[in-house]
């Protein structure tokens, strides 16, 4: 019935081939519009973090101190039942030894309103002092609730805008498919939805900033970004790339200072309107300050694939240095390592050398600054993630030791059957190994590079995954209760370090922007 | 003679050569040249030719589509994996309990034991599925295996290892999906795959729920693949065997029988039939001859068949009976209206484990001989068609829909059962516009109806939402298949030949395709299911959204049976329409 296929036929089914392996899902059903694909997409990303929120949760069932879940409840407990001037004051009604309130106030401010719904359906899960540790199957739905929504309202409309910014030139298959990335990211599921925390608030208005600034509007930038760090001190990791991008821009400007000022304004305004409730007095506003940025906590927490907790093998830190000295350390390590990429986007701003500043300073934070801890790293994978389309290469090899990073924290939450679920849709996703060598000239400089990069991500996968295997299953000896942890971080480390030497080069390689040069040259004539 | 023509088109393909690369790239330079030119004829034409290359892609018999199967086993596997720490009912306990039996029990008191009221009443076959898996469970957990110290026993570990054995037992299912789908075309291989692998009503049965049904739709997919291919002694075999795993599935032995005996008629019949015979026994005789040995085959068939439970599960599987029991309480309540007396029984119908014959308050009862019947009689044309013409394309059609007619008229069912129909139902279901809409229709029906089967809060958005994302996926997915030119012009072939559908509509849909490269224009599918249809499709957002608003209203607490009713009822009718047409597009086969 069916002669030999002809060359082109065969064309076609390498192409569908190609699509399939590149971005699964999204393209197998060639769904008719991106609006359709990606409402699937959202469904689907909604659907799998509902599965992933029926595990376990940190510190779960573990009293006296429990985990992150606790905090996030005694927060909602604290924020409903005690006077907003006290939220950050040691008080007989708040202990600050237990769980007391260290994120900024828009933090203490979602918790309320989260703490308000959940006296709303069970009162007896909020209540003062009462409810600590408080743990049922319908206060845990609850829970899992205000994260779910806290994802569906904020993160998943902020990745939409992100794409439609950024990749908006691109084909409907290649949009829905950095949809998918996005909302996929298992890391950030993981965390979230697994671990219990609320980073997809933070990284949400973080991902809103970038698309705000990829768009244009530098004052919507400055309110979402200021929001953003005021719900999690941890997106300051994004400022200096923020700053250097539009103070580029501004410099580019006909007004240049009142431009600068304007912005300046912006962000002070935000803050203060953010932080008002405790501007009342200058004590009050350092109390606040002191909690948010608790320097006595030490350079690192458990075992991080940063600089300081690998090189603490060689050289004990902690126990040589006063934390003074080490945060002076950290501080102009972090700078140092900072420096290239403001350098390169105040002199020529562009749209991807800023998602690549971000990616790079917020790198710099992880691997030298002060008080870096396992979930740090989801900091710098979001604008890997972004990138995924345009760097494909630095999305699949950061997020598996990133979330290899992360392994054991998740392992102690008994996440390790979620984690390896996420991790098996990401590899989906993302086959290890694309045969196809024309996608590969489009993404490498060269094909030996490229074959170079496949079997040494092939080799890298496979050891992670003899690693994480042997920590399952072989008990660490007595003499060294920590080996596989240490080993975990110095393996990720190893990895990590790379791509950020190669993210600084890729970045130094982009040129100014078209659009914003034009934009200087329209100001000029005018 | 068809498979030989299979066999022959099986042959690899060699991997791209370099004249193909170069043709690309000379290809890409147009693309590149016609984006110059203005970015929307550019773009217009680029879609065109990717439809163009896809549609040969289509047109080829591809072998090549163990990847996708792999993809979309891996995917569900994930999903299934995530799914771990969800509600399981008590048919969790059963099967561990069903551990501990054949664990710890000789043979021959697998089927005396009544420690609980979990009884095995799998056939033998099962119980040595059990017993292998006890095993494990035995290395892993030996409570897992205790006969009265593991009652309820629900830890971390026994959780994963029942589960796990859940998942991987599905890989049959991979199997035998891939010896049925191996020599179709990629893109249905790919519907199939995803209909029956992404199945909501496998992931709510079996990995939420609890139960094996994965793998035994496993083993009667692989019959269906033999018989399909003309092996019918493999087929036949498997079916037994299939049998002698879960006995539910021995509804379809009519139309198994009449085929393999018709369709080996010609020379060399009897030997064939021996075989057959001979085959058939040696499974059974397997599975009971030790019961025999031991003489306890009356006993067994007692935990087999229990009768007494009566006509309907405890929540109206969508059927017959679901109707004829509304029907009956409306009269009940009309006569009473009327001031007649009526002998009224409260929750009579709904027995869940251990009850008399259902008492109605007017209409006769129905005893299993009746029910028997009807399932017999509703099966007469299905046997009658494959006694006159035993043809191995249509078994597959026949045997859904036997199924089907068990579903429909079947003593106590279950509305699991559905899943014995649409499971094999997704494999003819790419084959005729008519077929996917006819799917699509009785499988949101059949999947809504397991609903009611998770009632815990925390899984209610995961099941809308699958059955949500399945069907669209589905929907798309059979749209573009159809809406290819080439299969529209199969189609419209087949239909003006029949003469069943207005032609000329289908050809200005065909050449609109052809001028704008549309693919997305209005769907076949919603032509085909129609207007009542449709409306009876949306209309389940109004039921569920009903069945929320009794629930959490007083009127609950007087008739906690209301939301149940109301939506097995609105199944139930769904359910006739589907299996009218199942019935009309069989027929016209």
């Amino acid at each position: 019935m069916s002669a030999r296929p002809s060359n082109r036929e065969r064309e076609g089914e390498r192409e569908s081939e190609r699509e399939m392996a590149f971005a699964g899902w999204p393209s197998m059903f060639q769904s008719p519009s991106f609006k359709v694909c990606a409402a699937q997409i959202l469904l689907f990303g909604f659907l799998i973090r509902c599965m992933t929120s029926l595990h376990s949760y940190s510190g779960a069932s573990n009293p006296p101190k429990y985990g992150d879940y606790e905090a996030q409840r005694h927060w909602m407990e604290i924020t409903i039942n005690v006077p907003v001037q006290d939220w950050y004051k040691n008080t007989t009604d708040n202990d600050l030894e237990y769980w007391g309130l260290d994120y900024p106030p828009l933090s203490a401010y979602q918790s309320f309103v989260h703490g308000l719904m959940m006296r709303y359906f069970e009162p007896a899960s909020v209540a003062l002092k009462a409810s600590r540790g408080y743990e049922t199957p319908s206060s845990k739905l609850l829970m899992r609730w205000t994260v779910l929504s806290s994802d569906a309202f904020v993160f998943f409309p902020a990745a939409i805008l992100f794409v439609i910014s950024y990749y908006g030139q691109r084909s409907s298959e290649e949009r829905a498919s950095a949809l998918a990335t996005l909302l996929l990211q298992p890391a950030l599921i993981l965390i979230d939805h697994g671990h219990f925390q609320f980073n997809c608030i933070s990284l949400g208005l973080s991902v809103a900033a970038a698309a705000a600034v990829i768009s244009g509007q530098e004052l919507l930038t400055c309110v979402l970004f200021s929001l953003s760090v005021n719900h999690k001190q941890m997106s300051m990791y994004y400022a200096p790339a923020f700053f250097a991008h539009l103070f580029g821009r501004c410099l580019h400007k006909k007004k240049p200072v009142f431009a600068i000022l304007k912005l300046g304004l912006l962000v002070f305004t935000t803050f203060v309107m953010c932080w008002w409730p405790f501007l009342s007095s200058k004590e009050a506003a350092l109390q606040v300050l002191s909690r948010v940025v608790p320097l006595h906590r030490g350079i690192y927490e458990d075992y991080v694939a940063n600089f300081w907790c690998v090189t603490a093998i060689l050289i004990k830190w902690k126990q040589q240095f006063p934390i003074k000295t080490l945060a002076r350390f950290a501080l102009g390590t972090t700078i140092l390592a900072i420096l290239p990429s403001m350098v390169q986007q105040i002199l020529a701003p562009s749209r991807k050398g800023f998602l690549l500043a971000m990616l790079n300073s917020s790198f710099a934070f992880y691997v030298f600054s002060y008080l870096v801890h396992e979930k740090s790293i989801l900091v710098p994978l979001l604008p890997a993630t972004l990138l995924a389309l345009d760097e494909p290469w630095i999305f699949q090899w950061l997020t598996p030791y990133a979330l290899l990073s992360m392994f054991p924290l998740l392992r102690r939450d008994k996440l390790a059957v979620a984690y390896m679920a996420l991790f098996f849709i990401f590899l989906l996703l993302n086959p290890p190994v694309f045969n196809d060598q024309e996608k590969a000239k489009a993404t490498c400089s060269s094909w030996r590079q490229q074959l170079w990069l496949n079997k040494s991500r092939g080799f890298s996968l496979a050891s992670m995954t003899m690693i994480q295997l042997s920590y399952l299953f072989i008990p660490s000896p007595a003499s060294l209760p920590f080996l596989f942890d240490s080993l975990i971080s110095i393996f990720a480390f190893a990895h990590f370090v790379p791509v950020m030497l190669y993210t600084n080069y890729k970045q130094w390689l982009v040129v100014a922007d078209n659009v914003i040069s034009t934009e200087r040259h329209k100001e000029k004539k005018q | 003679m068809s498979s030989l023509a299979i066999y022959t088109s099986k042959s690899k393909d060699n991997p791209l050569p370099k004249e193909n690369m170069t043709s690309t790239k000379k290809a890409r330079g147009r693309r590149g040249m016609e984006e110059a030119n203005g970015k929307e004829r550019a773009r217009e034409k680029k879609d065109k030719e990717e439809a163009d290359g896809k549609e040969r892609v289509r047109e080829k018999k591809d072998t090549d589509g163990w990847m996708e199967l792999a993809w979309i086993a891996g995917l569900a596997t994930c999903l299934k994996l995530l799914l771990l720490p969800s509600y399981h009912s008590t048919d969790f306990e059963v099967h561990r309990h069903w551990l501990a039996i054949t664990h710890t029990l000789p043979l021959h008191q697998w089927y005396v034991d009544h420690t609980t009221q979990w009884t095995l009443d799998y056939p033998p076959f099962f119980a040595w599925f059990e017993w292998i898996l006890s095993h494990v469970a035995a290395a892993i957990d030996p409570r897992i295996v205790d006969l009265t110290g593991g009652l309820n026993y629900e830890s971390d570990a026994c959780l994963l290892f029942q589960r796990v054995t859940v998942i991987l037992a599905d890989g049959l299912l991979c199997f035998a999906l891939w010896s049925y789908c191996s020599n179709l075309c990629l893109q249905k291989q790919r519907l199939v795959y995803v209909a029956v692998l992404l199945s909501p009503g496998l992931f709510i049965v079996d990995h939420i729920h609890f139960q094996y049904n994965g793998f035994l739709l496993g083993l009667l997919l692989l019959s269906l693949a033999a018989l399909r291919e003309g092996r019918d002694v493999l087929g036949a075999t498997l079916f037994a065997v299939l049998v002698c795993f879960k006995h539910l599935f021995a509804i379809a032995g009519p139309v198994y029988l009449v085929y393999l005996l018709r369709h080996s008629r010609g020379p060399g019949m009897l030997k064939r039939w021996l075989l057959i015979g001979i085959s058939v026994a040696a499974v059974l005789s397997l599975a009971f001859g030790p019961f025999i040995y031991y003489n306890q085959i009356p006993q067994l068939f007692k935990r087999l068949f229990p009768f007494g439970r009566g006509l309907c599960h405890a929540y109206w599987a969508p059927n017959i009976w679901a109707l004829y029991n509304t029907a009956d309480k409306l009269i009940g309540l009309v006569i009473r209206q009327f001031g007649f007396k009526v002998n009224m029984q409260k929750a009579g119908l709904t027995a869940g484990l251990v009850g008399d014959l259902t008492p109605y308050q007017v209409l006769p009862q129905i005893s299993p001989l009746i029910s028997m019947m009807l399932v017999l009689f509703s099966m007469a044309p299905c046997l009658l068609e494959v006694w006159k013409h035993p043809c191995q394309k249509k078994i597959v059609r026949c045997i859904t829909y036997a199924y089907a007619c068990g579903f429909m008229f079947g003593w106590h069912v279950h509305e699991k059962a559905s899943l014995h129909f649409v499971i094999p139902f997704s494999l003819f279901a790419v084959e005729t516009i008519r077929d996917a809409s006819n799917y699509i229709f009785l499988s949101i029906v059949s999947y809504y109806s397991l609903f009611p089967l998770l009632f815990n809060a925390p899984e209610y958005p995961i099941k809308v939402i699958l059955l949500l994302l399945h069907v669209s996926v589905l929907y798309i997915g059979f749209t573009n298949h159809f809406q290819d030119p080439v299969s529209v012009k199969l189609h419209n072939s087949r239909e003006k030949m029949r003469s069943k559908m207005n032609s000329e509509q289908d050809w200005g849909l065909y050449d609109n395709i052809q001028v704008s490269g549309n693919r997305t224009g209005k769907g076949l599918i919603e032509h085909e299911l129609g207007l009542y249809r449709l409306v009876y499709l949306f209309g389940f957002i109004g039921v569920e959204v009903c069945a929320q608003i009794l629930q959490y209203s007083e009127l609950y607490l007087r008739f906690p049976f209301l939301p149940l009713m109301l939506r097995s009822i609105y199944c139930a009718f769904g359910m006739i329409i589907g299996f009218g047409s199942l019935l009309s597009t069989r027929l016209v086969w």
